[in-house]
């Protein structure tokens, strides 16, 4: 097997297909979490997702967290199931979110009603006059890099996955996969789990996958004491991740960090690769944060990371074989959400290489539902 | 003869000043950073971490670490390898991130 990409979904796939008695060669044109999984904040989410195939994905995914915390050390992976905390400003969007929380919980989700007068007993530094929100226990965290980090440690030590970083795949068809530097890799199958980029593996391979880049800015404050305890966001959060527009949409996602930073999000636009610095998207960002914690008017900014979201066309991913070509499976798309959903991604790929029968349907994930349509 | 900073670059500064450091006066000079002084006064650390209350001063010395932060006026979280030294500036060793205000 060869997995292309060593983000998050690469070193889960890694990982299971070693585990299921496969030899793996995992390669990343670029260091092991280069893309997207090292400039995120390792959202393991269910409470942004409307029922449906995506959200039965995560609450899958969220139980196969657990296990790995169990397995590989909650510290090795900084997990840490906070929970989330949805706090809606108006009445309006009060409304929505509790509308929403009852159809989640409806498949499964668990989300607890705050009263607007409870919302500080959660977190107490949050701005008076907030409508009110919704808990959701079943949210958590982890630090991506080092989770991606843990899962691949464990794929190697056993023996079965090789990992060849700095290398990068030139050509790719049935049963062999072509690299600058290694030559020719021999494999039976491939895995393209090169998140943003996976549209351009797909072409080299004749196949179309539409993957665009969705930009997205994190602030990081100085070191601050223990303020915010949960993963906290406003309600429109939820209507941005939705959004098809490519302009900039930004919502406030704060949260604390073991270390002391609190980490700012989320902002989401649509302009390529474009790595430049924007100042009135931190802004933004900074001026949302602050009001719903005003007390991080008295914190100061050290930094600001951005990465690419995978952006598929209808916030998808694409997971499963590619329709004319069975031996490329892709596993990339997954726009914001990759490190919550990487260990059910991972599982549904391992399944469909098995022929066994996978845990959920993967029809609406088909790598073939966007036609032939060029990006 | 002994090298020093100014020698090597031939220098002619304008006259020094002095600042207080946890009480105690430090001397300097104009253009010279808080870091620069204090190590010119042998004194290597001015900050306590917030885990192990360990000793820490200047480590990349422009900027980038956040190693070497005081507290300068009141200001908790100053760089002390990029804020200039100031007569009579009111210095003090910072302890843990400086925002008892937050607790």
């Amino acid at each position: 097997m060869v997995v292309v990409g060593a983000g998050m979904i690469g070193a889960a796939c890694a990982d299971t297909l070693a585990r299921s008695g496969r030899r793996v060669a995992l390669v990343d044109r670029g260091p092991v979490v280069g893309g997207t999984t090292g400039a995120g904040e390792g959202n393991l989410l269910v409470s942004d997702k409307t029922p449906g195939p995506e959200l039965e994905l995560a609450l899958e995914s969220l139980l196969l967290w657990r296990q790995l915390a169990d397995e590989l050390g909650a510290e090795a992976l900084e997990y840490e199931p906070k929970g989330g905390l949805v706090v809606a400003s108006e009445p309006q969007a009060l409304g929505a979110l509790r509308a929403l929380a009852g159809r989640q919980r409806r498949v499964g989700v668990r989300a607890e009603t705050v009263a607007a007068g409870a919302l500080r007993e959660w977190e107490r530094h949050l701005a008076p006059g907030l409508a009110g929100g919704v808990y959701y226990p079943q949210d958590a965290q982890v630090q991506p890099a080092l989770a991606a980090a843990a899962l691949l440690r464990r794929a190697r030590a056993a023996g079965r996955v090789e990992l060849l970083a700095g290398v990068t795949v030139t050509g790719l068809a049935q049963g062999r996969v072509d690299t600058d530097t290694r030559g020719t890799l021999h494999c039976g199958a491939v895995v393209n789990a090169a998140g943003t980029w996976g549209g351009e593996i797909a072409a080299l391979a004749g196949a179309a996958l539409p993957v665009l880049p969705r930009r997205g800015f994190v602030l990081v404050t100085e070191p601050l004491p223990p303020l915010v305890r949960h993963k906290v966001y406003a309600a429109d959060y939820v209507a941005d991740v939705a959004s098809g527009s490519a302009d900039l949409q930004s919502s406030a996602v704060v949260e604390g960090t073991a270390a002391g930073p609190v980490l700012i999000g989320a902002s989401r636009e649509r302009v390529g690769f474009d790595r430049s610095l924007s100042v009135p998207v931190l802004a933004r960002l900074a001026a949302q944060a602050a009001e719903l914690f005003p007390a991080l008017r008295a914190a100061r900014v050290l930094r600001a990371y951005r990465g690419f979201r995978p952006y598929l066309p209808d916030h998808l991913p694409a997971i499963g074989p590619d329709p004319e070509r069975p031996w490329l499976l892709h596993a990339c798309g997954h726009e914001g959400a990759g490190i919550g959903l990487a260990p059910a991604t991972a599982r549904l790929v391992t399944q469909l290489l098995d022929g066994e029968q996978p845990f959920m349907d993967p029809t609406a994930f088909g790598p073939g539902r966007f036609g032939k349509e060029q990006p | 003869m002994r090298r020093t900073p100014l020698r090597l670059v031939g220098a002619r500064p304008e006259p020094g000043f002095e600042f207080s450091f946890d009480g105690e006066p430090v001397a300097a000079l104009p253009g010279q950073t808080l870091a620069a002084a204090l190590w010119q006064a042998g004194r290597l650390a001015w900050r306590r971490t917030r885990v192990g209350d360990r000793p820490r001063g200047a480590f990349c010395g422009m900027g980038a670490c956040y190693d070497c932060l005081i507290e300068l006026d009141g200001v908790p979280n100053v760089r002390a390898c990029l804020a200039p030294a100031r007569p009579g500036a009111l210095v003090r060793t910072q302890r843990g991130d400086g925002h008892d205000e937050l607790r």
